[in-house]
């Protein structure tokens, strides 16, 4: 028997996803091999034929919750997990699939696929936190590939994730790009997004879209506001508030707003 | 006696930056870059903004062609010398484990670095931080090494921007102190004199190696009155007297929600501001444990974590961080420092997203400052 002491265990499940943000998990290199090494990769289909039963010390949860099988499925991984992590847009706001809640999924569904009745579907996309409670939830689409190795890191050492929830602009403004919206006109989610990619669009002239969700004290109806002002009409804002965390409320309610005021 | 005043050409501005650079200094100046015009290291003369001027308003920012070649011809950017002299980032402390923990602390080598534009305002941004980072209680040695290298060259506003409020600050629109030279532009067909004055005795030293030309009799006296008419001409205003009293007086005032509505609790304002200096530790650590560093980011006053203790935030909603960042630019400060955390330069109103305008606030607290809404501490501030 080795004396080791017994390293974490850490599972990875996927609901309904692009796959994206296992991926970043994967694409962590060098950093994968540290983690390979501090904690024990116990359930991972994505890259492993290993599947270890729970419990598990650490489950990183991808995806949203769209069928009646996924919704009960993710009550058993709650149960088997000591620490829930949901990662990526689709788990912590519904991703983009939950540009269905706006709408008839049924009517997509007859629109899609040539047998219909085939397709069994719950008419919402919804997040993890909506159907467990969620112990972290790692932003994005998709999420960093830093941010996830500081969360394995931070929860291994015992302290609080370097994770902030403050909006996009503290980071542009601290790479030294020129605000957009200010010198351009463009319209920015910037200001009600929270921070993590380091400004990324900014810095090559786009506008924010949004990716990491709203941010802690997330002004949209203002923002909504001064797009107006720039020349946006409602059925722009709608879109630029109706991306990848379209579901979260506050992005929701402004976008649902926005037409009727 | 008057110190002497020099007359520079144009072209003398080559020979300003080849002094600079034999003197150890890497010259910075204004520059052309994406949408605005913003400090960057300057190789040459023919890289300052010639023709190119700026129009500012609430949450506005355009750069424009002049009509004739100005060098000067603009105003303040979104950036400033605080990322130069206080830079975003920094890495305070590495700490490394091998058996034992060893902790590395480098001293920060002072940079020499001249800034060749540096507006009035600017120049109170820095005596700002100097009082602030540089106190005899405690002192910031990274900053300490960037401004003890730092060479300040002004340059006067000889007009200003429809943003700026220098003027009621005191502190613009001309350098009176904290510079090593001042210029004065005085466009001419196709290039420009300047009136230089030295400020420092490196100052004086660099304008006698570079020219013997006395400034002509009277361009001091238009220099002054330029300056005075960009000082008359601005119509935005803050009484930094009376302003901490009136603070004191509407900690309740319903101003506070309405402007709370619009703020969007980005902290643009804050990370434009020339004065602004508040930072958050990180701390971060390698996977095995066997390393660590502690770093240092500019942080905000909007951020929910800025006033975070255990168990939760002070400051909860955006209302009471705008009430938190006019009453510590405009009365607190006064009141620790001895002087405005505010120098006027109108930053904030153009980079603010939401239009936010801080003389329009303090003004709409001024006018209703003394009616009947409740005053004192409040229980519901938040
Ligand atoms: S470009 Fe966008 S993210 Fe950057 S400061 Fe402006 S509004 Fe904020
Ligand atoms: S005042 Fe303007 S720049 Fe400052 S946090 Fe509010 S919206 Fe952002
Ligand atoms: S508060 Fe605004 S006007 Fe005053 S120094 Fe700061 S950015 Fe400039
Ligand atoms: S206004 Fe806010 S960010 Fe600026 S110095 Fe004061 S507390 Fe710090």
């Amino acid at each position: 028997m080795s004396s080791e002491p017994t390293r974490p265990r850490i599972a990875v499940f996927k609901f309904a996803s692009c796959d994206g943000c296992q991926l970043s998990l994967l694409d962590l290199e060098d950093d994968l091999l540290a983690i390979a090494g501090a904690v024990e990769i116990a359930y991972f289909p994505e890259a492993s034929r290993r599947m270890l039963k729970g419990p598990y010390d650490i489950a990183l949860v991808e995806g949203s919750i769209t069928t009646h099988h996924d919704a009960n499925l993710i009550q058993k991984v709650r149960r088997s997990a000591r620490t829930l992590i949901s990662i990526g847009a689709c788990a912590t706001s519904g991703g983009i699939q939950a540009l269905r809640n706006f709408a008839d999924s049924g009517e997509y569904v007859r629109m899609v696929y040539a047998k219909p009745d085939f397709i069994s579907t719950l008419r919402m996309s919804t997040p993890i936190g909506e159907h467990v409670p969620v112990d972290f939830e790692l932003r994005g689409c998709p999420i960093q590939k830093n941010h996830l190795v500081e969360l394995i890191t931070a929860t291994l050492a015992g302290r609080k994730p370097a994770i902030p929830t403050s909006s996009v602009c503290l980071e542009c403004k601290r790479r030294s790009n020129v605000c957009l919206m200010v010198a351009a006109g463009t319209p920015c989610l910037g200001p009600v997004t929270q921070a993590g990619c380091g400004a990324l669009c900014p810095a090559y002239g786009r506008g924010c879209y949004g990716c990491f969700g709203p941010m802690e004290s997330a002004n949209a109806p203002s923002l909504a506001e001064r797009f107006t002002i720039l020349g946006a009409q409602p059925p722009e804002i709608e879109r630029a508030f109706r991306t990848y965390n379209a579901w979260a409320w506050q992005f929701r309610k402004v976008s649902e707003e926005v037409r009727t005021s | 006696m008057r110190k002497k005043q020099y007359r520079l050409h144009q072209s003398d501005l080559s020979s300003l930056l080849e002094n600079l650079r034999r003197r150890g200094y890497q010259p910075y100046g204004p520059q052309r870059r994406d949408h605005a015009i913003e400090w960057l290291p300057l190789d040459g003369i023919h890289q300052l903004p010639a023709g190119w001027t700026t129009t500012t308003a609430p949450a506005t920012y355009r750069m424009q062609e002049r009509s004739d070649q100005a060098l000067f011809g603009y105003w303040t950017g979104p950036d400033s010398l605080k990322k130069l002299l206080h830079p975003p980032e920094a890495c305070l402390l590495k700490a490394e484990y091998n058996g034992g923990v060893r902790f590395v602390r480098q001293a920060p080598a002072e940079v020499k670095r001249a800034f060749i534009g540096v507006r009035a305002c600017d120049l109170a941004a820095v005596a700002a931080l100097d009082r602030v980072l540089l106190s005899d209680r405690w002192v910031d040695d990274i900053y300490q090494a960037n401004r003890n290298g730092a060479l300040l060259i002004a340059v006067n506003c000889t007009s200003s921007a429809p943003t700026c409020f220098c003027a009621s600050m005191g502190s613009g629109p001309r350098a009176r102190s904290g510079y090593d030279i001042a210029l004065t532009e005085r466009v001419g067909d196709g290039s420009s004199e300047f009136l230089a004055e030295p400020g420092s005795e490196a100052g004086a030293s660099i304008l006698e190696e570079l020219t013997a030309l006395a400034a002509p009799a009277g361009w001091e006296k238009e220099a002054e009155e330029s300056c005075q008419s960009a000082a008359a001409a601005q119509t935005r205003a803050v009484d930094a007297s009376s302003a901490p009293a009136v603070i004191d007086r509407t900690f309740d005032h319903p101003r506070w929600d309405q402007t709370a509505r619009r703020c969007l609790a980005c902290g643009n304002c804050t990370s434009v501001c020339p004065t602004c200096f508040c930072v958050n530790i990180e701390e971060r650590n390698a996977l095995d444990l066997r390393s660590a560093e502690r770093l240092r980011v500019w942080d905000s006053c909007f951020t929910q974590a800025f006033t975070y203790i255990h168990g939760g935030s002070i400051r909860t909603t955006p209302k009471s961080r705008y009430r938190q960042w006019l009453s510590h630019k405009l009365a607190r400060w006064q009141e620790q420092f001895g002087m405005p955390g505010c120098t006027g330069c109108g930053r904030c109103i153009a980079w603010c997203p939401a239009g936010i305008d801080i003389t329009e606030e303090m003004a709409a607290l001024e006018a209703s400052s003394g009616s009947t809404y409740p005053t004192g501490v409040s229980t519901h501030g938040n």
